[in-house]
């Protein structure tokens, strides 16, 4: 209900925009103004207070909740762990996401089979997923927090270096890498600006209001989403949930936006 | 081709490698593809092969798409090579049809079927027609493309430009609709008199 009136508001607000004679110099004010009017509307402290009682409530064959979960800063400690994230972790002996990392804690704590608990990694309008209330929850926490990502552990630096170069990959029918639309500052797609994402200057904002609500779909979409709707629109195969290659991707980005304050969950159009 | 075939061979070494839990700081080319077999799965018509990469895809990646002079001309006419004209040598199809799969940013992915939603996404990245205003800024504008070519040699050009864009400029982000087997014949003569028909709203 709330989505939908939001979604309503926001498109007559676009549709404002839309039929305003827009000059050069007032284009950017109006999309300022578009994108405060979205964060005004928005549903994702819904989101992040139904994701705190699934993180508090017990589940699984060991009937318990993710209370204990270790996302890097020791078990439990939510403040600031997201800003820290992907990074390794030696009891997996991997560089894990949030995504991954929850998933962990899932079949540890909870008992759960990975499968059964990555059934649906993302949701619909009408049911999100678990893990996007959970994630909504977590990356809350880090409101504020400068995000500092490390690559002092060799497997972290090799995230990032693989990251890296799977940014700058060309391949698929089309011959698109992720540079292809995020690669050149100040060009964009039909009417949408593209953040030029290997640069500090493009990275810091974009990755630092991802994971976000989408007002066009009224749904709170993960990173691990936006990787593979990314994948899908360069008509790549689809890249497997929680794999080395998505986290490395999210290795790369995360400590190319490494100082600004994280300032999610976002709200995009 | 058989190019492709070498880039297979090698990238079965690189899984070898990747087998062994080698560290690696720097991953070669060969190693992030057999990262990529490993980390990604077919799904619908994108199947797996997709992320091997031809020689193109493979010298721009490694050249961040500055590659040298000398490559560029060897390569480029390879591309050229590639494009099949039409038989019946009439380039120009249906300019109302070509609107259509212009403004169409579909087909190709994992949701679709193959030859379904066939687009050619133009609007993504060009501007085309002036009255319609949402139009993307990474490829330059085509509005009044007629006037820039003119006659049946750019009628033949634009053709052969929407069938392998690798031909006339090896690195550019442009796909190639009819070597990918994106667009038929028909599609690209339809895009192609959208772009260079007097009455086409592209040149209005």
């Amino acid at each position: 209900m709330l989505a939908l009136r939001t979604s309503a508001v926001l498109a007559a607000a676009a549709l404002a925009i839309a039929a305003a004679p827009v000059h050069a110099q007032d284009e950017k004010k109006e999309i300022e103004k578009y994108q405060k009017m979205l964060a005004e509307g928005s549903p994702v402290e819904l989101f992040e207070l139904q994701g705190e009682d699934l993180w508090k409530k017990p589940q699984g064959p060991k009937h318990a909740s993710l209370e204990k979960c270790d996302l890097g800063m020791g078990p439990g400690v939510l403040k600031g762990a997201y800003a820290h994230l992907p990074r390794y972790f030696a009891d997996t002996g991997r560089v894990m996401d949030l995504e991954s990392r929850l998933v962990h804690c899932m079949v540890t704590l909870q008992g759960r089979d990975y499968k059964e608990a990555t059934k649906r990694v993302f949701g619909n309008a009408d049911k999100p997923s678990e893990l996007e209330y959970l994630v909504a929850y977590v990356v809350g926490k880090s409101r504020g927090v400068r995000i500092a990502v490390s690559t002092r552990n060799p497997k972290e630096k090799a995230a990032y270096e693989l990251g890296r170069q799977l940014f700058h990959y060309r391949a698929g029918p089309w011959d698109f890498s992720c540079g292809s639309c995020h690669g050149v500052a100040g060009k964009r797609i039909r009417m949408q600006s593209l953040p030029v994402l290997d640069k500090p200057s493009g990275a810091r904002h974009t990755y630092a209001t991802w994971p976000a609500y989408r007002v066009s779909n009224s749904q709170m979409k993960t990173f691990q989403w936006r990787l593979n709707d990314c994948y899908r629109q360069m008509r790549f195969p689809e890249p497997t949930f929680g794999s080395d290659a998505t986290v490395a991707l999210t290795m790369f980005l995360a400590v190319t936006a490494n100082g600004e304050r994280y300032a999610g969950p976002g709200t995009k159009r | 081709m058989k190019s492709k075939n070498v880039h297979v061979l090698l990238g079965g070494l690189a899984a070898a490698l990747l087998a062994a839990q080698l560290a690696y700081a720097d991953p070669t080319l060969l190693e992030v593809r057999a990262v990529m077999h490993r980390d990604f799965h077919a799904r619908g018509q994108a199947v797996m092969s997709r992320v091997d990469q031809d020689d193109v895809q493979y010298l721009c990646t490694v050249t961040h798409n500055k590659p040298s002079a000398k490559q560029v001309k060897e390569m480029e006419a390879d591309q050229l090579a590639m494009i099949r004209y039409p038989a019946d040598g009439n380039y120009m199809g249906d300019w109302k049809r070509g609107a259509k799969i212009a403004a169409s940013g579909k087909g190709m992915t994992w949701k679709e079927k193959p030859g379904q939603n066939r687009g050619g996404g133009c609007y993504n990245c060009h501007q085309l027609s002036p009255k319609q205003p949402s139009y993307g800024t990474i490829g330059p504008s085509l509005k009044h493309y007629a006037k820039v070519r003119p006659g049946v040699d750019g009628q033949k050009y634009v053709f052969a430009k929407i069938y392998d864009s690798k031909a006339f400029n090896l690195c550019t982000q442009m796909p190639r609709f009819g070597t990918s087997h994106s667009l038929t014949e028909q599609d690209i003569k339809d895009v192609t008199a959208y772009l260079l028909d007097p009455a086409s709203p592209v040149n209005q």
